[in-house]
């Protein structure tokens, strides 16, 4: 049934009373794939996400998440798909491995509780009450709850708000472990270091729509962006700067000139950062 | 039970475990891509029907007896929704526990008697509308929803957890009312039909109303409050906290349209000596009209919970 793509949609729209949230996207995500959506807050990243995980229903368009129709989850479909959500702190009265185990309880073939749990960072907490976590330990519960079942695919909606930078590069890892367990990946989020770090893929979306699509070193045509050399031309107070489709060539013809060294030669492209602030102001009504 | 599938790894040492969930991770994509269901390495085994889902009653059961735990470790539900029944009894009975009703019907054993059928509506009732509201804000609902756990298993979880809670509390104030207040056990199969009767109708409609109610709190912590407060008045007007006697007409005629009443009713039918039925408004016990204002709640709460149950807070 699904032996194409982990998730297909097409034209799909959401709008609340007279607010269009989703506006027409299309999304392709390959099994294995690590794949991230960027954009600001309001853009319809959670929207968009919420319907895949069928939790929201679409006004139009089709939408296909592992070959069934996220609208018509049954729980066969659900046993392959794993949703990580945050929980308030305020759990039931019970330790980490009781409310794993129970979680995974629900699963045909899950992971062992305590492994999950091992996974996530949480080992010596496994007896705790989870009312007794702390806000970044919270956190890991709340992904170890959504990878315990063994996913196909994985929906993390900004997993690591929040997270202090030790915890993040730990959270990076684990993610990276999961896809090489060949597990498909959704991730919305705010931090394009994150998206580069982790992303085969990523669709920047504004206001309702994808505004551009493709793996972080060419997303926005940012690979054919033209590059930026600098240098200290003598007898000049500032640094001579030029933008150019060819810096090769530039650099060669400098070096000729300079016959050997060029004084503080640097040459650039543009980040990640600087391509979607640029295509979130063109998006910008 | 074959079900639980972690063999040997509650003896497996941190790092072996993290050892052996490396080297799973280490395997190459394309052999997970094409068996998801059955991953060699984390399957145990002699696991049969490795894909099948699990059974609702089987999560049902196991779901009920997990919240019993939770319950019994949670304060607030130990002191206010389990504790504070007997704690009332103890405190009208001793303070109005000299004073003998009438037909040999001491005033303890119409406080025992009424504030059984409170202590259930309490673990029923006031525990689930408080709780399934809390678990809703806290988004615990949305999650459990967002997993393949069958939807009856959760509320199947409830009535066992419910079911448990109720009986012990039941037991409590039984308790306490034969070692205060000369509380009699009934003798006849037929008071222990009548109890039997009352106490399943009354826990079972008090614990469809909760689910229902738990709808109207708005935040996780106006959910105590907005639930408990009218709770609290109508054991007043149920004849709970006061003798039913001791109300005023309009509050008894207010009392007689929720199911409360009914329950204390027919508890001091089964716990009170013979003839105590004179004592009543109606000089009779009136099971029949029991049974039916019960079953009227219990047909509403579950109009009520299918029409209003939500697995998402509206925030």
């Amino acid at each position: 049934m699904d032996n194409g793509a982990a998730v297909t949609v097409r034209g799909l729209r959401k709008s609340y009373r007279d607010v269009t949230a989703v506006d027409g996207i299309d999304l392709d995500i390959g099994h294995g794939e690590v794949f991230a959506l960027l954009g600001p807050n309001g853009a319809g990243k959670t929207t968009t996400v919420e319907i895949l995980e069928g939790f929201r229903r679409r006004d139009g368009g089709t939408a296909e998440v592992l070959g069934h129709d996220p609208a018509r989850g049954s729980r066969a479909w659900r046993a392959r798909i794993g949703i990580v959500l945050q929980l308030a702190s305020t759990g039931p009265e019970l330790t980490v491995l009781e409310m794993v185990r129970h979680f995974a309880s629900f699963y045909p073939v899950p992971r062992p509780a305590r492994e999950v749990i091992d996974l996530v960072g949480l080992a010596d907490k496994a007896s705790s009450r989870i009312s007794r976590l702390s806000g970044g330990q919270t956190r890991r519960l709340d992904v170890a709850l959504g990878i315990v079942g063994q996913p196909e695919l994985l929906f993390l909606d900004e997993p690591t708000t929040g997270f202090d930078p030790e915890a993040r590069r730990q959270f990076w890892d684990l993610i990276r472990n999961l896809r090489g367990d060949g597990t498909t990946i959704l991730l919305t989020t705010h931090y394009l270091d994150e998206a580069e770090a982790l992303a085969d893929r990523i669709a920047v979306i504004a206001a309702g729509r994808i505004v551009a699509s493709g793996d972080p070193a060419s997303l926005g045509g940012r690979d054919a962006a033209a590059a930026r050399v600098s240098w200290d031309a003598p007898g000049q107070t500032t640094r001579t700067t030029v933008q150019t489709a060819t810096p090769t060539r530039l650099v060669a013809e400098l070096a000729r000139e300079f016959g050997g060294e060029v004084p503080g030669l640097t040459v650039t492209r543009p980040t990640l950062e600087d391509i979607y602030l640029d295509l979130i102001s063109e998006a910008r009504p | 039970m074959t079900e639980r599938r972690e063999p040997a790894e509650v003896g497996k040492s941190g790092t072996a475990a993290i050892l052996a969930a490396t080297q799973q991770a280490a395997q190459p994509a394309a052999q997970q891509a094409a068996q998801p269901a059955a991953r060699p390495t984390t399957k145990p085994p002699g696991t049969q029907q490795a894909t099948a889902l699990p059974g609702v009653w089987r999560l049902g059961i196991a779901s009920g007896a997990l919240e019993v735990k939770a319950f019994f470790r949670d304060k607030m539900a130990v002191a206010f929704i389990f504790g504070l029944p007997s704690i009332l009894l103890v405190l009208l009975g001793s303070i109005f526990g000299g004073q003998a009703a009438a037909h040999g019907v001491t005033v303890g054993q119409l406080f025992t008697a009424g504030m059984i059928a409170g202590g259930i509506m309490s673990t029923s009732f006031q525990y689930l509308a408080i709780s399934i509201a809390t678990e809703r804000e806290n988004g615990m609902l949305k999650r459990l929803s967002g997993t393949p756990m069958p939807r009856a298993a959760y509320f199947a979880g409830k009535f066992v957890q419910v079911l448990m809670c109720t009986v012990a509390e039941t037991v409590l104030l039984m308790a306490v009312g034969i070692i205060f207040y000369h509380l009699h056990l009934p003798t006849s199969p037929g008071r222990w039909w009548t109890f039997a009767w009352v106490f399943l109708l009354g826990s079972a409609t008090c614990a469809l109303l909760g689910i229902a109610a738990s709808s109207v709190p708005r935040s996780a912590a106006s959910a105590a409050p907005v639930i408990t407060l009218p709770f609290t008045v109508l054991n007043f007007i149920s004849g709970v906290y006061v003798p039913f006697n001791d109300i005023p007409h309009w509050m008894q005629v207010l009392g007689s349209f929720f199911p409360l009443k009914w329950m204390a009713q027919g508890m001091r039918s089964v716990f009170l000596p013979t003839g105590a039925d004179a004592l009543e408004t109606a000089h009779a016990w009136e099971h029949g009209r029991t049974a039916l204002v019960l079953v009227i709640w219990l047909a509403a709460g579950l109009v009520l919970c299918a029409k209003t149950f939500r697995w998402q807070s509206r925030n």
